[in-house]
């Protein structure tokens, strides 16, 4: 059967209508759209309401911005002897940049020799075994560490320094532990993208499997890994509850490793609860999270351009 | 031999079109000063070409001469990556137009491409799925459209007990007829195939130009392949592309056994390069 | 020669000593988690309401707004991140716009999820005066799982085949009806491996709830469905402590007697959901790609 064919002002008028296609075509567009500003529309508003929040302590309090981030004695209930609140910041910022500087320094030669021994020395038990429990673990809540740190590493610092246990150090062997999953398994990911035969190229050349590895496969994969690191660094700064629960909570400059000090979460998280909504004690918070945001967006900042710099070479 | 593979001014001035005119096959699509730019590049400079009616017409040429360029611009399929200009006319109908609706224009131009792409649903669903979402909701009307293509595209003896297997295990030949029973159960009025026997085994290639010999008797077909023979065994006529350029068009047996143009002659004979 | 050879020897021994550390350190903390924990566990412990001045509570209300909670979340942000994922792999162009939504996205996966949790507190229990419930929390997590599942469905997307959507293209269909009855349903072993994944990190959040869900866990009435009678589990007003919230607060308070026990059981719960979830994602997602690609 042949098919029959409309005459031509027939079939121009057919195809000049909107077809369902089209007008399902549209929707979708809309509909996936908005859901996609949804997304857009909350991280603004997320930015925008602590920023609003962060800010008033500075512009309704008149607190001295310098002040903040350079004092040392934190209690916002508190008046200074010139009639000042005293909500100096820095123990908090310097604590929360001491554990997440330790902490990525103490995981960063394991995570990444881990990652090479899965990747390189034997990818068949990294494939098998190490990449599954390391995917595993990432996944871990957070306060579980936490918890483990209280009933594990707590008692032993206590044990073997005497004080109390809780600090800085205690804060970072918990959260070297936290974020060596995570640091492991990017790590592993890029090592996995250098292409293979520069390994082979290198090795016909007479280098060693460590030359090779050294001067080869890491310099290769350098960016992901400088990455991998930064990502563990900001989970490492953000992370609260695990911290909050190791660390003592004392707004103090901490002298020692071993004495009660605070990061910005955890006195966040210890004292959002205790305040009263617009108060100064509360802004002063509100501040803090601020903070938090910012260097979130740093490491954010850190990370792209550690990527444009990787796709240059 | 030595060819040049620059398209010199000497062959643009030996170009060489004969439009196809029997009364029997009247033209239904044709384009008119179609050009085609990638970004800034243009890769198709004015394709004028005719197709006449429940004939086979093959486009042929060398690597990159703009032979998928042309023939996916025919149903607007590069609308998304490459700017299309001129006229394309189809029954009349310039298609090449915004307000012309793509979805409409394509049920009637179907394609089938060169690897097969057989969705990853039962065999049945593959054909019945689109149907369904143009309004065919009976049972009994689906399964006779599905048999129907199935059988066209002479596939339906070797599935017809197995509908309901997932079309991912077919073979690359069964595959691309599902793919033709696919594109068939919309009822196109034309079918652009662009390679379709480029990843098959010889024995499949041979069903499958069977297949189309007996398919053109319900459509017109385009078919882009760069098997010589194939081009020569079901075509009636034969457009030969070089650089963005058509430079030879004609009837099959005149461009196989008397190109008038160096350069397909060079290339049907095998000799180009 | 010689001293390239012997560098390389002492290097991989040190490279396997690293990965040694890092096996015992890994696997010493699973063990403590499963060996301290397990032995907590029983039908009492898991089904049990919780007692704040004595020993021998449960976890059952927890355990329940934990998955409720999970539940919750995932109904919300899986429609916007699968709009959000089809409009950026589907539609969206390579301009400035899209990289200015790709950074959106990014940072929102950045944030301290107690800044996420912060947000949800000033915004839902206070603004809207959802007060602590499990619709804030769920609000919460949903802004906190909404990035990683945007980009798990994204990568899915992804792994479908270009010439898949030229098929729908060239039948005629719309793009989004080639993406909801073509590409969509061939990924969806991936889709639903990603889903899983991501459940399992939003089942063990908890600094982005203490101050959304709250940390009270008022006794349910489990005979009671209706969801807006005040004691049903089902009520999404209600404040609601997860598992997760729970081994904080009762570690934090020291008020529970037995916190340690009930910490070490909890911790275990959640680890063997999250090693449940995992396996979940695997073997679901491999199967259903056998049902899609065979008989
Ligand atoms: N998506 C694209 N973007 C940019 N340039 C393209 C694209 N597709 C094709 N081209 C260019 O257009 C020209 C024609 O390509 P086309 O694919 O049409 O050739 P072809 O004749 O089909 O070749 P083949 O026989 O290899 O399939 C080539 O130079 C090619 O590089
Ligand atoms: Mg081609």
């Amino acid at each position: 059967m042949k098919n029959t064919q409309p005459t031509t002002a027939d079939l121009e008028r057919q195809l000049k209508r909107r077809s369902k296609a089209a007008k399902l075509e549209v929707w979708g567009r809309v509909v996936s759209f908005s859901a996609l500003i949804l997304i857009v529309a909350v991280v603004v508003a997320i930015i925008g309401f602590v920023a609003s929040k962060g800010i008033a302590t500075f512009t309704t309090n008149h607190v001295n911005l310098w002040d903040f981030l350079t004092g040392k004695d934190w209690n916002p209930g508190i008046k200074d002897a010139h009639g000042k609140p005293e909500v100096g910041a820095l123990s908090m910022i310097v604590g929360s940049f001491l554990i997440t500087i330790l902490s990525a320094l103490i995981a960063t030669p394991f995570a990444i020799g881990t990652a090479v021994f899965m990747n390189e020395i034997s990818p068949n038990r990294g494939a098998k075994i190490l990449q599954p429990v390391t995917e595993l673990l990432v996944g871990i809540p957070s306060v579980v560490y936490g918890f483990i740190g209280l009933s594990v590493v707590v008692p032993f610092t206590r044990n073997v320094f005497g004080g109390s246990g809780f600090g800085i150090l205690s804060g970072t062997c918990v959260l070297f532990v936290m974020i060596l999953p995570t640091v492991t398994s990017m790590s592993a990911d890029a090592l996995r993208s250098v292409p293979r035969y520069y390994r082979e190229a290198s090795l016909a050349l007479g280098a060693t499997q460590w030359q090779t590895i050294w001067k080869v496969v890491l310099r290769a994969a350098t960016p992901g890994l400088m990455t991998a690191v930064v990502f563990g660094m900001a989970r490492a700064f953000g992370e609260a509850l695990a911290v909050q629960m190791v660390i003592g909570n004392a707004a103090l400059m901490p002298h020692t490793l071993v004495d009660p000090a605070a990061t910005l979460t955890s006195v966040l998280t210890t004292g959002i609860g205790n305040t009263v909504m617009g108060s100064l004690q509360n802004n002063a918070l509100w501040s803090l999270a601020l903070v938090l945001l910012l260097m979130s967006l740093v490491f954010n900042l850190i990370v792209r351009l550690i990527g444009r710099k990787g796709r240059l070479h | 031999m030595f060819v040049n593979n620059d398209v010199s001014k000497q062959d643009m001035e030996e170009r060489h079109i004969v439009q196809p005119h029997d009364p029997d096959h009247p033209v239904v699509l044709s384009t008119e000063d179609l050009h085609v730019y990638y970004g800034k590049s243009e890769a198709l400079y004015e394709g004028d070409l005719k197709f006449a009616q429940n004939q086979i017409t093959a486009l042929i040429g060398p690597s990159g001469s703009g032979k998928s360029t042309f023939l996916r611009s025919l149903n607007r399929m590069n609308d998304r990556i490459a700017t299309v200009t001129g006229k394309i006319m189809y029954r009349g109908v310039d298609v090449n137009q915004p307000d012309v609706d793509v979805y409409e224009m394509r049920r009637r131009i179907g394609m089938v491409f060169q690897r097969p792409n057989p969705f990853a649903k039962s065999i049945y669903d593959n054909i019945a799925f689109a149907l369904r979402l143009r309004g065919v909701t009976a049972k009994k009307d689906l399964d006779e459209k599905v048999e129907r293509s199935l059988r066209q595209a002479a596939l339906w003896d070797q599935v017809k007990d197995e509908l309901t297997k997932s079309a991912l295990a077919l073979s690359g030949g069964q595959a691309q007829r599902l793919c033709i029973a696919r594109a068939i159960a919309l009822r196109p009025d034309i079918l652009l195939l662009d390679e379709p026997a480029s990843a098959l085994d010889p024995v499949s290639t041979s069903q499958l130009e069977d297949t189309l010999l007996k398919l053109k008797e319900h459509y017109t077909i385009i078919i882009v392949t760069h098997n010589m023979q194939q081009a020569a065994r079901i075509s009636e006529y034969t457009a030969f592309f070089n650089q963005g350029r058509v430079l030879e068009y004609d009837t099959t047996s005149h461009i196989f056994t008397n190109p008038r143009v160096q350069v397909t002659s060079d290339y049907v004979s095998g000799n180009f390069g | 020669m010689l001293k390239a050879k012997l560098q390389n020897k002492i290097a991989i021994g040190a490279l396997y000593g690293v990965a040694g550390i890092v096996v015992l350190i890994l696997v010493a903390l699973l063990g403590y988690i499963l060996v301290s924990g397990m032995p907590q566990l029983s039908w009492h412990f898991l089904t049990a309401p919780a007692k704040a001045f004595l020993k021998g509570g449960g976890v059952g209300v927890q355990l329940f707004n934990s998955f409720y909670l999970l539940i919750l979340a995932m109904l919300i942000s899986f429609p916007i991140a699968l709009g959000a994922a089809i409009y950026l792999y589907e539609y969206a162009k390579d301009n400035w716009v899209t990289s200015v939504v790709r950074t959106a996205i990014e940072i929102l996966s950045s944030l301290p999820s107690v800044v996420v949790g912060l947000f949800g507190f000033l915004f839902f229990v206070v603004k809207l005066k959802l007060g602590f419930s499990i619709l804030s929390g769920a609000f919460a997590l949903t802004f906190f799982n909404l990035p990683l599942l945007t980009r798990n469905i994204e990568d899915s997307l992804h792994t479908i085949s270009e010439n898949q959507r030229e098929g729908g293209l060239a039948l005629g269909l719309s793009r989004w009806e080639t993406v909801n009855k073509i590409i969509l349903p061939a990924a969806v072993p991936s889709i639903l491996t990603g889903v899983i994944l991501s459940a399992g990190r939003v089942f063990g959040e908890a600094a982005a709830l203490i101050y959304t869900a709250g940390q009270s866990a008022p006794a349910l009435n489990f005979a009671d469905w209706n969801p807006f009678n005040i004691s049903s589990p089902l009520n999404p007003m209600r404040p609601a402590e997860t598992l997760a919230v729970h081994i904080w607060k009762i570690n934090s308070e020291g008020i529970m007697p037995d916190a340690k026990a009930i910490s070490s059981g909890s911790s275990a719960v959640l680890v063997i959901a999250i090693l449940l979830f995992n396996l979940a994602a695997r073997y679901l997602g491999k199967r259903l790609y056998k049902r899609l690609t065979s008989a």
